[in-house]
């Protein structure tokens, strides 16, 4: 989900880069004086678990995975201000010390992974709990759909974004069906890490789920949370089927949402053999945990193929413009 | 150097588990004094109240002339040097030598004073060479002694080290005791490192249970044999403190 | 993962790209991308620019130029990406070989492909010549808010702590014949994930008395706010300079 430089031209990005600042800021006055003194450094604890969680590659369905984005789950455990607040400083530092998602692109990244999926995370969180009876389970519950649907308006973010700013070349209707129907399977498994994460919170420490405060605590911690295995069970049953029915055709290594979309949709118009079935398809796209020398190889040939396909298509536009 | 006087100290946790028990016992200005006892004894909730980062229910606590409350609590926190028992938790920030002047920084010292007292800690035990470094790059023992510098460098009066030797190869151990004994403070060590205590205190206190079972001398405790087994502390093995001369 | 990420993307060094504070080489990368980002994407020679400027400046800094491709690796999904838009694409579309192509999937495909390209490039020359304090200490006099800067500070420094913590669970796991595969194969990493959150608050507790412990009173305590001299500014954005002469050139021409 991270977006690198050019995907969407600058002026709409200057208009997220705005809005971003002035949702961090807005974020950053209502925390006020409560931040600055205890929470600096559980915050910034935070942010490294969700920093760690994020390298946390989830199976899906057979042979396909996700990674978790956090958004969600940062504002059910800390309220959406400082959930927000730590997401950014997650995606912000992601950029400037991985070099992961653009510069320029900042602004977007902000708003659709730090901004979007906790206001989005903690809306939907707040409004089925006010529905469902005060339980232990339903928090779990409600943690669950709040996540899943925190990143389809994530992914609705983008291509929002996309029919604003977007180099074109591929028209909205296609983008939106890829994006969103990806994205709404990668929420389901967000979905389920968000709500055993906060199950898990909820047994030992339910005084950490900010989103659950109003629940009546749980007094016998010993016991085994079996609404929280009876929601996994339920919640996993019917997640797994739709999973296998749906995805499991499309057997692939690709963990990012982003690029899923690319594959699903080049499967479905190119012909089998398109150019990317090859060795990189199969790359550890985690770019963090790749080392060897495996990635020096793929890194020397996508850089080079890079440069070539440009080159190619460079002359091939001209040769159009001449004739 | 100052003294410290708890009466009556007694706490528990939020979730009802009770941690001290009426604790009594007395320090007199530059002792050196070791805490011993069993896991899950209390010491570390005991330490946590000598500057007040936890505030007990009952009991009061007199560091120097000063009876802890809210109104004294930054100028005790300023005379109470305190090292965690992990140093990750004590070593924060970015660079060792930004750590090291935290204290003296909150405590209002100007630039050329903070520059001077990251120094001379740093010096002091030994690892001048770190300050640039980031803290969670550093082997457990030289955390250890960065965490011991982020003390030094606000010259508290009166130092509570919570197992100060673990993570310590033999050699950094001896250092270790040599640096602490030539230090002008009060001192008080909780440590299961029986022969470091030896070695270091010359009076200690056994805590069980939240309740100080046993206030003397170091060597003659360590001597009792029944009274350790009766509170988990065993000598080890080959350790006998009845042939190690005084220091 | 490797063992400490939080500098995966450093390379030690003494250069002088190295020894440039960091606000300048931030300043000067967001004004080198947004030049990047604002040229047509048919001003081909633009782009051998940026490119020459980013080579100039790589080998400046002494980063070897292997070591520099290989961190570029993480633009590789969208390289990916970008390479599926001519087949997606919307009309004309143009015939080659057995594929229909799209012309304007074509061009935005290399759009996208040499700018995040050139961007990631410029952020990985950053990322590769700052030490993460010295960025830190340059975020705070862009002014960025002291609480981000500090939160930021608390996460690099603990991301080791956690990330190793985490890592030792799923090894652990893993020991005991833990092999995730399907969906309900999560269950165990997901509480781990649970564990390991309530394990960093706690931690976040206990640093926080430790901060506590040495007179902290909610303000952030700002280091030295020493002024950076015009000339250093000057130096640190030549690059960016050139990129904007170079923006502008491809408007113009
Ligand atoms: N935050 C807490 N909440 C609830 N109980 C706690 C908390 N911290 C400690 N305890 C409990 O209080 C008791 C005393 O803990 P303490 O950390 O003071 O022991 P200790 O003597 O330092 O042990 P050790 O030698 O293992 O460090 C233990 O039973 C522990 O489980
Ligand atoms: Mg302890």
């Amino acid at each position: 989900m991270h977006m690198p430089d050019g995907y969407i031209n600058l002026a709409t990005s200057a208009g997220a880069a705005v809005v971003a600042a002035g949702g961090v800021a807005t974020s950053l006055r209502n925390s006020g004086k409560e931040l600055a003194e205890r929470q600096v450094p559980l915050a910034g604890l935070t942010a490294a678990y969700v920093f760690a969680v994020q390298m946390l590659n989830f199976p899906v369905a057979a042979g396909t995975s996700g990674h978790l984005l956090g958004g969600a789950l940062a504002a059910i455990l800390l309220g959406p201000t400082l959930g927000a607040l730590v997401v950014t400083v997650v995606v912000v530092m992601q950029a400037l010390l991985f070099a992961d998602g653009g510069v320029s692109a900042l602004g977007l990244n902000v708003l659709n992974m730090a901004l979007v999926t906790p206001v989005v995370g903690w809306l939907v969180f707040r409004w089925l709990m006010k529905v469902l009876p005060a339980r232990t389970s339903s928090a779990v519950v409600s943690s669950m759909v709040a996540a899943a649907v925190s990143v389809v308006a994530s992914a609705t973010a983008f291509v929002i974004e996309y029919s604003l700013g977007g180099q074109g070349g591929v028209a909205v209707g296609t983008v939106l069906q890829a994006m969103v129907g990806v994205h709404a399977l990668i929420g389901l498994g967000e979905g389920l890490i968000t709500a055993l994460t906060v199950g898990t919170v909820l047994a030992v420490r339910p005084d950490l789920v900010k989103g659950a405060a109003d629940l009546p605590l749980v007094t016998d911690r010993t016991a085994p949370s079996r609404a929280t295995t009876v929601t996994f069970v339920v919640g996993g049953l019917v997640a797994a089927l739709v999973l296998v029915f749906v995805l499991a055709p499309i057997a692939s290594s690709a963990p990012d949402g982003l690029e899923k979309v690319a594959l699903d949709t080049g499967f479905s118009e190119a012909a089998t053999d398109h150019p990317v079935g090859g060795p990189l398809a199969d790359y550890g796209v985690s770019g963090v945990d790749s080392e060897r020398a495996g990635t020096v190889l793929a890194g020397t040939i996508g850089v080079a193929a890079t440069f070539a396909i440009g080159l190619a298509i460079a002359t091939l536009l001209r040769r159009r413009r001449a004739t | 150097m100052i003294g410290l006087k708890v009466t009556d100290l007694s706490f528990h946790y939020p979730d009802r588990t009770q941690v001290l028990n009426g604790i009594n016992f007395q320090i007199e200005p530059g002792e050196r004094v070791g805490l011993l006892g069993p896991n899950g004894a209390g010491k570390t909730t005991l330490l946590l109240h000598l500057n007040g980062l936890l505030r007990a229910a009952e009991g009061t606590i007199q560091v120097g002339d000063l009876t802890l409350s809210d109104e004294v609590l930054s100028e005790v926190r300023r005379m109470v040097g305190f090292v965690f028992q992990d140093p990750d938790d004590q070593l924060f920030m970015a660079t060792v030598a930004e750590d090291v002047a935290f204290g003296p920084r909150n405590f209002g010292f100007g630039q050329a004073e903070v520059d001077r007292r990251v120094e001379s800690a740093l010096e002091a035990v030994g690892e001048s060479d770190l300050a640039p470094r980031a803290p969670h790059h550093l082997s457990g023992g030289e955390r250890r002694k960065v965490a011991i510098a982020t003390v030094l460098s606000t010259d508290s009066a009166l130092l509570v080290l919570d197992e100060p030797t673990s993570n310590l190869d033999p050699a950094g151990r001896r250092e270790l005791v040599n640096l602490l004994a030539s230090l002008p403070a009060t001192l008080l060590v909780v440590s299961h490192d029986l022969p470091f205590v030896l070695e270091l205190c010359p009076r200690s206190l056994i805590i069980d249970q939240g309740r100080i079972v046993a206030d003397g001398e170091t060597r003659q405790l360590l001597l009792d044999r029944e009274l350790l087994a009766k509170h988990r502390l065993e000598l080890a093995y080959g350790f006998d403190p009845a042939n190690i001369a005084d220091r | 993962m490797s063992g400490s990420h939080a500098h995966a993307l450093h390379y030690h060094g003494h250069s002088p790209v190295h020894h440039l504070p960091a606000e300048t080489k931030l300043v000067g990368l967001l004004v080198f991308v947004l030049s990047v980002v604002s040229t047509p994407p048919t001003a081909i020679w633009a782009f051998c620019g940026y490119a020459l400027i980013l080579m100039i400046a790589l080998g400046l800094s002494e980063v070897p130029a292997r070591f520099f491709i290989t961190r570029m690796a993480i633009d590789l999904p969208f390289v990916l990406f970008a390479l599926l838009i001519p087949f997606v694409g919307v009309e004309p579309k143009i015939a080659i070989g057995p594929f229909a192509i799209s012309e304007p999937g074509l061009l935005s495909a290399w759009n996208i492909l040499v700018k995040a390209t050139l961007g990631a490039g410029a952020s990985v020359m950053l990322a590769a010549t700052t030490e993460v304090p010295d960025l830190l200490r340059g975020l705070q006099r862009l002014k960025v808010p002291v609480v981000l800067v500090a939160i930021a500070s608390f996460m690099i420094r603990y991301l080791d702590v956690v990330a190793g913590e985490f890592r030792r669970t799923r090894v652990a796991m893993a020991a005991r014949g833990h092999n995730p595969r399907t969906v309900f194969d999560a269950k165990p990493l997901a509480v781990a994930s649970g564990a390991l959150f309530i394990r960093s608050y706690e931690r976040g507790e206990r640093v926080h008395q430790a901060m506590l412990a040495r007179g902290y009173d909610g303000t952030w305590p700002s280091s030295g706010n020493e002024r950076i001299a015009a000339k250093t500014w000057i130096v640190g954005l030549t690059p960016a300079l050139f990129a904007v002469i170079v923006a502008i050139a491809a408007r113009l021409l």
